[in-house]
């Protein structure tokens, strides 16, 4: 009778204020059948970890043009843990240089995913790593 | 396997937001959890926040849990948002407009998506408000979708029913068209510092006029109960009078009279029969609503696709008509009665 979706949070955190790319992902995601809790802009690592929490997503996923991912994700990758959010994914979207990919991902970001990245694929990501984690 | 339950009343948020999941999925951990939290319920006062989009409910959801938390109280809120017929998705996006109740303790926001239901709630909203009450918040706030006038499903999950408007989105005939507006307890009229704030204002309350003196309960009929059990309707010296306030969200202009009002209402229901009448009205409809829907499943279950579809075929067809149809489904069950009372033993295992 009931349906389980796949809950993701979509936000961007810091002082980016470019937001179509976030908008056109949570478009994407909700076309396949997901429920985006949509946050927005100016989002703290903290608002964030809160809202993951409260919303019980199982992907976070971070939108940041500003250059500030190294700062910002180990920081909200460090709060989920804190909160007992450990098997949440999270996938960051943006301008990230090819060694600071290496390094988040060591980190424990799921995914990376860089301009001109195909919708179908970033969807098609969030659907395997929520329904066949590793 | 109550400890899913025993945290939430502990006060664990990570229990109570997983709890929340299995609500929203409908899977068997809820039922569980919420057999042992309801009678941790009705503690809570209700609130719900309905009116058309772009009136700044979600923005005066916001003020208001502000007004509450200065005066101690911890708030719980439920933001619906429509969930897409066609992709079966959905973007929550109240939360973005609630940034100020960020990093407080006292507050929980949780976003909800319809999920196919109409009436502006999510099947599953009236259980997510008992986890959040027996979790011991003091205020519920339930915002619904906004989509239109035909609204009325939350008058039924909050005891006091706030209605917002904003001016410029209607005229005077809008205001007396039945549906959402004669569910307020409370009417609102956000955005009061546009220009035509008080033609809006002069409306609502000539609709009012017009109603004075209405029953202020919202009956439904269930098919639980015969007509002859009902209460008495309240005499009409005792009737609540809706307030029209003015207010300008996004500066808290105007909340506190407000949630004066609310916390009025609240006064009022508790102080008459009012709120047990409520609630009884209430449980009948929903327990009224799940057998409907068990039963149905049941008996489709016991009496078996094969004959269900034969039925349908036939009616199909034009060989039997609807009412026949109904008959031979439930005769076709009844001929299995026995059958059918042990089925029921066993699902409760």
């Amino acid at each position: 009778m009931g349906q389980r979706k796949i809950r993701v949070l979509v936000a961007k955190p810091g002082l980016d204020g470019h937001d179509r790319g976030a908008k056109v992902i949570a478009r994407a995601l909700r076309d396949a059948g997901m429920e985006v809790i949509y946050t927005g802009l100016r989002q703290t690592p903290e608002m964030i970890a809160e809202a993951a929490l409260q919303e019980d997503v199982d992907v976070v996923g971070l939108s940041i043009l500003s250059g500030a991912h190294m700062a910002l994700t180990p920081r909200i990758l460090e709060l989920l843990q804190a909160n007992g959010m450990e098997d949440v994914k999270v996938i960051l979207g943006g301008i990230i240089p090819d060694e600071d990919i290496i390094t988040l991902k060591a980190l424990g970001v799921a995914g990376i995913y860089g301009p001109g990245t195909s919708t179908a694929d970033i969807v098609a990501d969030v659907q395997r790593m929520v329904e066949d984690p590793q | 396997m109550t400890a899913l339950a025993d945290a939430v009343l502990s006060g664990d948020i990570r229990a109570l937001s997983r709890l929340l999941t299995h609500i929203q999925n409908e899977s068997p951990p809820a039922k569980e959890a919420l057999a042992v939290l309801y009678p941790h319920t009705g503690r809570a006062h209700l609130v719900g926040i309905t009116g058309a989009p772009g009136t700044g409910k979600s923005s005066l959801v916001n003020s208001l849990a502000k007004a509450y938390r200065a005066k101690g109280l911890t708030v719980g809120i439920i933001a619906v948002d429509p969930t897409s017929p066609f992709s079966g998705g959905a973007v929550l996006g109240d939360r973005i407009r609630m940034r100020d109740l960020a990093g407080d303790r006292g507050v929980f926001i949780r976003s909800m998506a319809t999920r196919g239901s109409l009436g502006g709630l999510a099947r599953t909203t009236g259980d997510a408000v008992r986890a959040l009450d027996a979790a011991g918040f003091d205020v519920i706030l339930i915002e619904t979708v906004g989509a239109g006038q035909s609204e009325v499903e939350i008058a039924h999950e909050a005891h006091t029913t706030v209605v917002v408007e904003a001016p410029g989105l209607g005229d005077d005939v809008q205001a007396i068209k039945a549906g959402i507006l004669e569910i307020a307890d409370i009417l609102v009229v956000n955005k009061a510092d546009q220009p035509n704030t008080q033609h809006t204002v002069r409306a609502l309350k000539a609709m009012l006029d017009l109603g004075a003196n209405r029953p202020s309960e919202f009956w439904h009929h269930s098919r639980l109960s015969p007509e002859s059990s009902l209460p008495a309707q309240p005499e009409a010296a005792d009737h609540w009078e809706t307030p029209v306030i003015e207010t300008v969200a996004i500066t808290d202009d105007g909340v506190e009279p407000l949630l004066q009002a609310i916390d009025t209402h609240y006064e009022y229901l508790r102080s008459s029969q009012r709120l047990h009448i409520w609630e009884r009205a209430r449980l009948e409809s929903e327990l009224a609503s799940r057998l409907k829907d068990a039963l149905l499943d049941r008996l489709v279950q016991h009496t078996g696709q094969e004959k269900v579809k034969q039925i349908l075929d036939q009616l199909t067809e034009r060989v039997i008509d609807p009412h026949t149809a109904t008959e031979s489904l439930l005769n076709a069950a009844n001929s299995h009665r026995q059958g059918w009372n042990s089925t029921a033993i066993q699902d409760q295992e």
